[in-house]
């Protein structure tokens, strides 16, 4: 592939591998947070979603695609998207698989629910794979993680929020 | 009918602000360092909010005030926020049952914006209403467990309920603007949610085994500016930043 190559499959690939900062085994495209690239008058515009409304992290993931895009020779503009908003749905299925590498529990397809003001989800423990965990806290390190511990091999974990 | 929709966007900015930077106060000082991590977190999904909020508000005025000058350059009488959400955090018994109290109003009501007239608003109710999920079920959680938990925690857990559920009502009630809003379909009507919110608090209120409160004056005059001592207070130590270096950005 040549420099000059400025095709919008480029595009894409130089902005969906960059990593998000908090969780870096992943990357903004494993998480679903990309949500396109496209090219216009010459300028690749990159539709980013945040995960949550304050999630501190949306402006650094945002000059960070746009970077990225820079390195690879493109004019670059980023366009941030509420609508429709992001679900932890649309992390990839490799994602997932990389997320459990990383330690920490990867979200089940199910979204939050009131009806479950009181209910528990069961979360497998990432490390040995017992359904024996309890809950620490609902809010984590970052507003997509809770904490959670491992009953069986006793490991503390984070289990990353359905949304 | 935009300046109305401005107007009662501002109040739910203002709302998510005023809460959102009172839950921050807790950090470093929680119980505990999972409730440490807790409350900022659920302050930051408030002020996301509210900066699309005022961002929105902002951009429909046409005035070119952004979300800073909204939040930053406005005294407290042109703050339009209900006076539950500025109340002091009191002790922790007092701000889980004022995040109940809200969370439960915002639930209902986000879930009906999602159907809004105005995209925008629309965009953002989407998101929040799953973010207020959490909310609900992390303050309930821990009504419960104080109002049923020892006798110290019962008694200030009744004690928070007789402080704070006088500012209830006002969340029901739309002010003028809010009235023209609704009726043109860009927001919910503020009354009917309350079926919803009392269901949600007579749930968690019979799990804590705590008694449904009497019929009290409601306490209202935020939507209007009128606000109690304390909202000054929070927004001198807000607004100080930037009043002293305006336009200071990260």
């Amino acid at each position: 592939m040549s420099v000059t190559d400025l095709s919008e499959t480029r595009a894409w690939e130089a902005a969906a591998a960059v990593p998000d900062p908090e969780i870096p085994v992943l990357t903004v495209a494993d998480l679903g947070i990309l949500r396109g690239v496209s090219l216009k008058d010459g300028v690749a515009v990159a539709r980013v979603t945040p995960t949550y409304t304050g999630c501190p992290a949306v402006l650094a993931i945002e000059l960070a695609v746009e970077a990225a895009l820079r390195d690879a020779g493109f004019d670059a503009r980023i366009e941030r998207v509420i609508s429709p908003p992001w679900t932890t749905d649309w992390i990839t299925e490799e994602g997932r698989e990389k997320l459990r590498a990383y330690g920490i529990a990867p979200p089940a397809a199910a979204g939050n629910s009131v009806r479950a003001l009181f209910g528990e989800t069961v979360v497998a423990c990432p490390r040995c794979g017992s359904e024996d965990t309890e809950k620490l806290s609902e809010f984590g390190s970052t507003p997509c993680k809770a904490h959670y511990r491992c009953k069986a091999c006793l490991e503390p974990f984070e289990h990353f929020k359905c949304i | 009918m935009s300046e109305a929709f401005v107007t009662a966007l501002l109040e739910l900015a203002d709302d998510h602000l005023v809460l959102g930077h009172r839950l921050s106060e807790w950090c470093g000082h929680a119980p505990m360092l999972e409730e440490d991590l807790a409350l900022p977190n659920m302050a930051l999904d408030l002020i996301g909010a509210a900066r699309g909020l005022y961002a929105r508000a902002g951009e429909i005025e046409g005035k070119g005030r952004d979300e800073d000058d909204l939040a930053y350059l406005r005294g407290e009488r042109a703050y339009l926020n209900c006076l539950l959400v500025e109340r002091e955090n009191g002790d922790f018994a007092q701000t889980m049952l004022r995040q109940l109290y809200f969370a439960a109003f915002m639930e209902p009501y986000w879930r009906a914006a999602a159907s809004s007239d105005d995209p925008v608003l629309r965009g953002i109710a989407a998101k929040a209403v799953k973010e207020v999920a959490y909310h609900i079920r992390h303050a309930g959680e821990w009504v419960v467990r104080m109002g049923d938990g020892t006798g110290e925690s019962a008694r200030r857990m009744a004690e928070a309920v007789e402080e704070l559920h006088r500012f209830t009502d006002e969340l029901f009630f739309s002010s003028p603007a809010a009235e023209a809003a609704e009726a043109a379909g860009l927001l919910p009507v503020r009354a009917e949610t309350r079926g919803a919110w009392e269901a949600t608090i007579r749930t968690v209120f019979a799990e804590a085994r705590l008694g449904w409160p009497a019929q009290v004056w409601a306490q209202q005059g935020g939507r209007a500016g009128a606000h109690g001592e304390a909202l000054g207070h929070l927004l001198a130590e807000m607004q100080s930043l930037h009043r002293a270096h305006p336009g200071a950005a990260w």
